[in-house]
């Protein structure tokens, strides 16, 4: 696992200033995730999940220790290449869906594979692809204030896929979704890592994707105290 | 080309937000553009009409005058150069003798100048001709303006008082045989023209003259008599260029006024822009733009207004601006009191450098505009930014 990790945490500590002093979100985490991994952060609300996942993301850096995602160590890296890996390496999911909405279905997609400079035609075709994965062909032209929140999640999906990411983060992706929506989005993500070999890194407290994980890493107060593969 | 494209996209999904600032601009474009050209038209046709009315080619002035000192007059008279008899002759120069009078309009006195001119000129556009009319009257012209202020019409006889050469008054009837319309002060407010040999003879100044005014063709290059000087176009236009520059640096802050409205439609669209977009400006850079290439975004979104303004504009703004070039711009009344001269209707002088100038200052504002506000995005923490928590 050590040797084929795409995400190495070495003794990662996370400080956030408050008032005059500081609040320790990570404190001392020590992980590695595996290429094709389905694994989640799993603790209730404070814990420090959405912090690791940040840290994982680069869109925010360990106050101290290490966090080495694809190679590169996201605390000495400059805010451009932490860009370039989250634009060339790395998809996201959030629980708010985050669509753009002035854009349809068809342009949020497309979004990640403008930035890197794809033709029109690949372009359409890993589109096209993308929303046949997550069954949404036919709500192309749909902006997100016409979908479901279900609906509105698996475009979500399709944006964080269309460039065949090597890592995937899922920010409670299930949060504002219901039980029936829930699993339709899981089991589409559980096909696309065992499909396309990615790997999915949940921060949820939620029991319907907690049930899909094959890793769970429970955090308590910023600590990993549980990490078990099923 | 990524970022023009997506902030086209933005702009045209953002709906009646992006119409409304660039129907604004549109708007404002299309009257600065107006107003510039209409400033230019009136400057254009004012120079014109003085030199077609007033000026000529140049004037040649007795020594003595100045037309801004009254009292210059009484010793600016001298005999006519014979140099001039053939061009006086064939019309290409026009001697001019001015004295003080008084006329008296429904019994009130008024002060004008008497003007003398040879009735052969053509020279200028006054009507002459008119003054010819075989008469035991003496035949006299005035402008509109003057009609108007003096409620004379065409066939009134009005008394004139004058001084002659030696300073004893005299008085006369004159007829007047014409009312002509002139936009030009100089030629027309406050003056009575009459046959130069008429006047010369009621002053008792044979063969004198104040000035003399050349053709437009008409290029003198000989030396002049001693106590006649010439006057050019540089030294005649100097009040007028004056005048000019000073009503243009008036006209930027009308400009001004309206480009500041302008301007702040675009920051106010720009500010609630990132303010309400926190959450998308997040997500831009979840997906991998750099904080740069965000503010890059935005700052073309604003600046595409103007663009959007200009092209658009076009649709309205070609059509109005060539109805208003054939059409004209008919000015308020009581605005021919204003010194300057200026017709009833102005006709815009539009260009290429003034339209091209007018939309470059409207892209390049609009651009430094959208980019102060997007500046605060290079500030944002991400992580709080995808959650669109206010920063």
């Amino acid at each position: 696992m050590e040797n084929n990790a795409i995400v190495k945490i070495n003794g990662l500590v996370k400080r956030f200033p408050i008032g005059g002093g500081f609040f320790t979100a990570l404190n001392g985490i020590d992980l590695s995730f595996g290429k094709g991994e389905f694994a989640g952060l799993v603790g209730p609300s404070g814990s420090g999940k959405t912090t690791m996942l940040n840290i994982i993301g680069s869109l925010d850096g360990p106050t101290e220790g290490k966090a080495i995602v694809l190679g590169q160590s996201v605390g000495e890296l400059s805010h451009k290449k932490a860009a370039r890996l989250r634009k060339e390496n790395l998809g996201f999911i959030f629980q708010t869906y985050n669509l753009l909405p002035v854009y349809t279905v068809f342009e949020n997609v497309e979004f990640p594979l403008l930035l890197l400079d794809m033709s029109p035609q690949d372009r359409k075709q890993a589109v096209q692809e993308a929303l046949a994965w997550v069954g949404l062909t036919d709500k192309v032209k749909s902006r997100p204030a016409q979908l479901s929140g279900g609906e509105c999640q698996r475009v979500a999906i399709a944006r964080a896929m269309v460039k065949k990411p090597q890592l995937v983060l899922a920010d409670e992706p299930t949060a504002n979704l219901d039980a029936a929506n829930s699993h339709h989005i899981l089991q589409t993500m559980e096909n696309l890592n065992r499909e396309l070999q990615t790997t999915f890194i949940f921060a949820t407290h939620d029991d319907k994707v907690i049930q899909y994980l094959r890793r769970k890493i429970s955090l308590e107060d910023g600590k990993v105290i549980k990490d078990e593969t099923s | 080309m990524t970022a023009i494209k997506l902030a086209l996209r933005n702009l045209i999904g953002a709906g009646l937000r992006t119409w409304l600032s660039v129907a604004v601009l549109a708007v404002i474009l299309i009257l600065v553009i107006w107003q510039y050209a209409i400033i230019d038209g009136w400057d254009r046709m004012a120079v014109r009409d003085m030199i077609d009315w007033e000026i000529g080619g140049g004037q040649i002035w007795t020594g003595e005058y100045d037309p801004f000192d009254p009292f210059t007059l009484e010793d600016s008279h001298k005999a006519i150069p014979g140099s001039f008899n053939e061009e006086i002759a064939n019309g290409k120069v026009a001697p001019i003798l001015i004295t003080q009078a008084s006329i008296y309009p429904g019994g009130n006195i008024m002060s004008i100048l008497l003007k003398g001119i040879d009735t052969r000129q053509q020279v200028s556009k006054l009507p002459t001709g008119k003054l010819t009319e075989e008469s035991e009257d003496i035949p006299a012209i005035i402008a509109s303006t003057m009609a108007r202020d003096t409620r004379l019409n065409i066939g009134d006889y009005i008394t004139v008082r004058w001084r002659d050469v030696d300073g004893t008054f005299d008085a006369t009837e004159v007829k007047i045989v014409d009312v002509f319309r002139c936009d030009v002060p100089a030629v027309s407010n406050g003056q009575m023209w009459v046959p130069l040999d008429k006047l010369q003879e009621m002053t008792q100044m044979p063969g004198e003259a104040t000035l003399l005014v050349l053709d437009q063709d008409y290029k003198w290059e000989g030396d002049l008599e001693k106590g006649w000087i010439l006057r050019d176009h540089e030294f005649l236009l100097k009040e007028m260029n004056e005048m000019i520059r000073m009503k243009k640096v008036g006209g930027s802050i009308f400009y001004i006024i309206l480009m500041l409205l302008a301007m702040l439609a675009i920051f106010d669209t720009q500010v609630l822009s990132i303010f309400r977009r926190q959450k998308e400006i997040g997500t831009y850079m979840a997906m991998g733009m750099t904080r740069s290439q965000v503010v890059r975004l935005f700052t073309i979104e604003g600046a595409m207004h103007s663009i959007l303004a200009v092209t658009l504009g076009a649709i309205p703004g070609i059509p109005f601006l060539y109805w208003m070039a054939q059409k004209g711009y008919a000015m308020p009344a009581g605005s021919d009191s204003m010194g300057l001269p200026i017709a009833d209707t102005i006709y815009p002088a539009y260009s290429v450098g003034l339209i091209l100038s007018v939309m470059m200052l409207v892209v390049i504002t609009t651009t430094i505009v959208s980019y102060l506000p997007s500046r605060k995005i290079s500030k944002m923490n991400p992580t709080e930014a995808i959650k669109g928590k206010l920063q």
